[in-house]
């Protein structure tokens, strides 16, 4: 079911986004964040808001303009340096390699100009097609994309059409060069569930018919569980556990990651009354406390975590937790609650 | 489209309809004022008071005196200065208006190319010393009073420095007709043009440049850079054109209160027989019919930019159409 591990698309090392501190110092917003992608893979990036996914995600982009931030470690995509990258070459990059498409499809056209025109201009910035060239490519997309109408939607403004348009016309547009790895912030949180449904089926589509992995970030378990082979969890800058989605949902190995998990209402079996919550809220990136950022909220917590919790490997998992070490993993949970990804 | 024009059409006319009703009863319903006395001037014979008064039908009811009011002011446009020895107003105040125009049309080329540029490069080079020099020289031009400026130009190239080479170009003060003479009408205007747009070079240079640096938080901004455009073509193509659209309300309503009369200063300053200087004068002379035309033909000036303005508007906004 996971796209053949060979030669990794995207190979990032040690990530780390920091912000000069108040008095001095650096505060890390994200920290040492390692992961590779494969060719046609999809990974998804969950965590609350804060805990640094779109953050990385921009990094990759070369699109983080906080003023004085500070990226360190390795970035590689085909084996080429991201981070540190001139200017000329990432925008050569960005768009045609490498495209991004954001959570809100209404604020991220440029409302003065058509949809069409819009597309149009990154084809032209990356191709060397005439206007009715772009145009004709432009169209083709929308209408792959699932558009009613493709060539009449290309006249409209983007005010004129609903989200879930919108949305399909962003994809389009990231997709128009045809890049190997895209990048989807939160690209299903402005739209209603039924149009996220066509536009997650969407997504897993794109590695058959144009060959793309995908970086999925997401806030959202049931998105990752629909759609990604491996899923990545953030939690305050840093990663608590990453491996394989199944494996993750079966039995996950942090108790953050369990923590999401009991907050989705199950799909069968008698509903909770109440749904499970993790107590608290995760510390901002300049007040972590000491040893695992997740321990005062953690019902494990003990004196073991006051320590920087190692990463661990457990099966096909990759843990940020003493649990497993100590010998008390958490129990695996009831498949029914789930459905694995349909391979696409 | 069309709709949306005739709705505005209507609008408008309604508009200076309340406006006219307005300054009407303003100069001639005041209670307690008399209205005759004010037209016929001062020290006026008991005759003269008398015929003014049946002439404007003051002793007749409040929309019949507005009524006549406007007739002479729009039909017959015989309305005329008692003040200023029988002088019609109304060609007075046409024959000023493209002095106005002039001033003010150059002027405004003037602030909104510089402007634009200013604000542009400001943005861009945001943090930088060029941003913070620009910024700074904004906030001199807008500083200097206009009519101080213009003074001081006027000591510059009319009287100190008129002899040196630099500025013995400089013909005497005054206005000529563009049809007449287009050089003599462009050195006549130019350093007028220039003190008058400083002001608003500062203030549209500044103002643009924090829209721009706004919009470089906006999503779309933030998409452009992600399809890999060029810094240039982002800021150009995706920042300026949307900060355009404040920029051009603004710039709409500060040209329709200068061609109505608001550049007055200057054209007192470089003895431009513009609408200003009337406005000036009928001033000073509490010559009442002019005000009265002179107030008129501003608020239809504001009134008919505002309405030019809507119509860029749904041109360079496709949201609002």
């Amino acid at each position: 079911m996971t796209a053949t591990p060979g030669f990794p698309l995207l190979e990032v090392e040690a990530l780390t986004i920091s912000l000069p501190a108040r008095g001095g110092g650096w505060t890390d917003l994200v920290r040492d964040v390692s992961f590779s992608l494969a060719p046609r893979e999809i990974l998804g990036l969950v965590g609350e808001s804060g805990s640094g996914k779109s953050l990385t995600a921009l990094a990759l982009m070369g699109l983080v303009d906080a003023p004085g931030a500070r990226i360190t470690g390795s970035a590689r995509y085909r084996g080429r340096e991201l981070l540190g990258l001139k200017k000329r070459e990432m925008q050569l990059l960005r768009g045609a390699e490498i495209a991004m498409i954001f959570q809100d499809p209404m604020t991220a056209f440029t409302p003065v100009y058509t949809v069409g025109a819009q597309i149009d201009e990154q084809i032209r910035a990356h191709r060397a097609l005439s206007r009715a060239g772009a145009r004709a490519r432009t169209v083709e997309m929308l209408g792959e994309m699932g558009v009613p109408d493709p060539a009449r939607a290309a006249d409209r403004y983007p005010h004129q059409l609903s989200g879930g348009l919108r949305q399909r016309a962003m994809i389009a547009m990231a997709l128009s060069c045809n890049p190997s790895l895209l990048i989807a912030d939160e690209p299903t949180t402005a739209l209603d569930v039924t149009v996220q449904a066509q536009i997650l089926g969407l997504l897993r589509r794109l590695r058959r018919d144009y060959a793309s992995a995908v970086l999925l970030i997401t806030h959202d378990m049931g998105v990752v569980a629909e759609t990604c082979d491996r899923t990545m969890v953030l939690y305050s800058g840093s990663i608590a556990e990453s491996g394989p989605t199944d494996a993750l949902f079966l039995q996950p190995g942090h108790p953050y990651t369990a923590g999401l998990l009991d907050s989705i209402p199950p799909l069968h079996g008698p509903r909770p009354r109440r749904l499970p919550a993790i107590p608290g809220a995760p510390p901002s990136p300049a007040q972590r406390p000491q040893g695992c950022s997740f321990r005062p909220r953690c019902a494990f917590n003990h004196a073991a975590c006051l320590d920087p919790p190692p990463m661990l490997r457990r099966g096909r998992q990759d843990i940020a937790c003493v649990l497993p070490a100590e010998g008390r993993d958490l129990p695996p949970r009831p498949m029914a609650s789930f459905d694995a990804p349909v391979p696409a | 489209m069309l709709m949306a024009l005739l709705g505005r059409l209507g609008q408008t006319l309604l508009v200076l309809l309340g406006i006219s009703v307005l300054v009407f009863a303003v100069f001639f319903a005041t209670p307690g004022a008399d209205p005759t006395a004010r037209i016929a001037g001062r020290n006026a014979s008991p005759e003269t008071m008398a015929a003014v008064r049946h002439e404007y039908g003051f002793d007749r009811p409040l929309p019949v005196q507005y009524l006549r009011m406007m007739d002479k002011l729009f039909v017959t446009r015989d309305l005329s200065s008692f003040v200023d020895h029988g002088q019609k107003v109304v060609p007075e105040v046409l024959r000023a208006a493209p002095v106005t125009l002039s001033l003010v049309g150059g002027a405004a080329a003037i602030w909104v190319a510089a402007s634009v540029t200013i604000g542009t490069i400001a943005a861009a080079m945001r943090g930088s010393w060029i941003d913070r020099g620009l910024m700074m020289l904004g906030l001199v031009g807008i500083s200097m009073p206009v009519f101080w400026l213009g003074e001081v130009a006027n000591l510059v190239t009319q009287s100190r420095y008129h002899h040196s080479w630099l500025f013995s170009w400089v013909p005497g003060l005054g206005y000529v007709s563009l049809w007449r003479d287009p050089s003599g009408w462009f050195a006549h205007l130019v350093i007028p043009w220039i003190v008058l747009a400083v002001l608003f070079i500062g203030i549209y240079g500044r103002v643009l440049r924090a829209d721009l640096v706004a919009s470089f938080d906006e999503d779309f901004m933030r998409t452009a850079r992600a399809k890999g455009l060029s810094d240039s073509r982002v800021l150009l193509h995706h920042g300026l054109r949307t900060s355009m659209i404040t920029f051009v309300s603004l710039f709409g309503l500060d040209f329709a209160q200068l061609v109505g009369g608001g550049a007055l200063l200057t054209e007192v300053v470089f003895g431009l027989p513009g609408v200003g200087r009337l406005t000036y004068q009928a001033l000073n002379n509490l010559d009442l019919p002019l005000i009265m035309a002179t107030v008129m033909y501003s608020a239809v000036f504001v009134v008919l930019a505002n309405a030019v303005v809507d119509l860029v508007y749904l041109l360079l906004d496709p949201r609002t159409r």
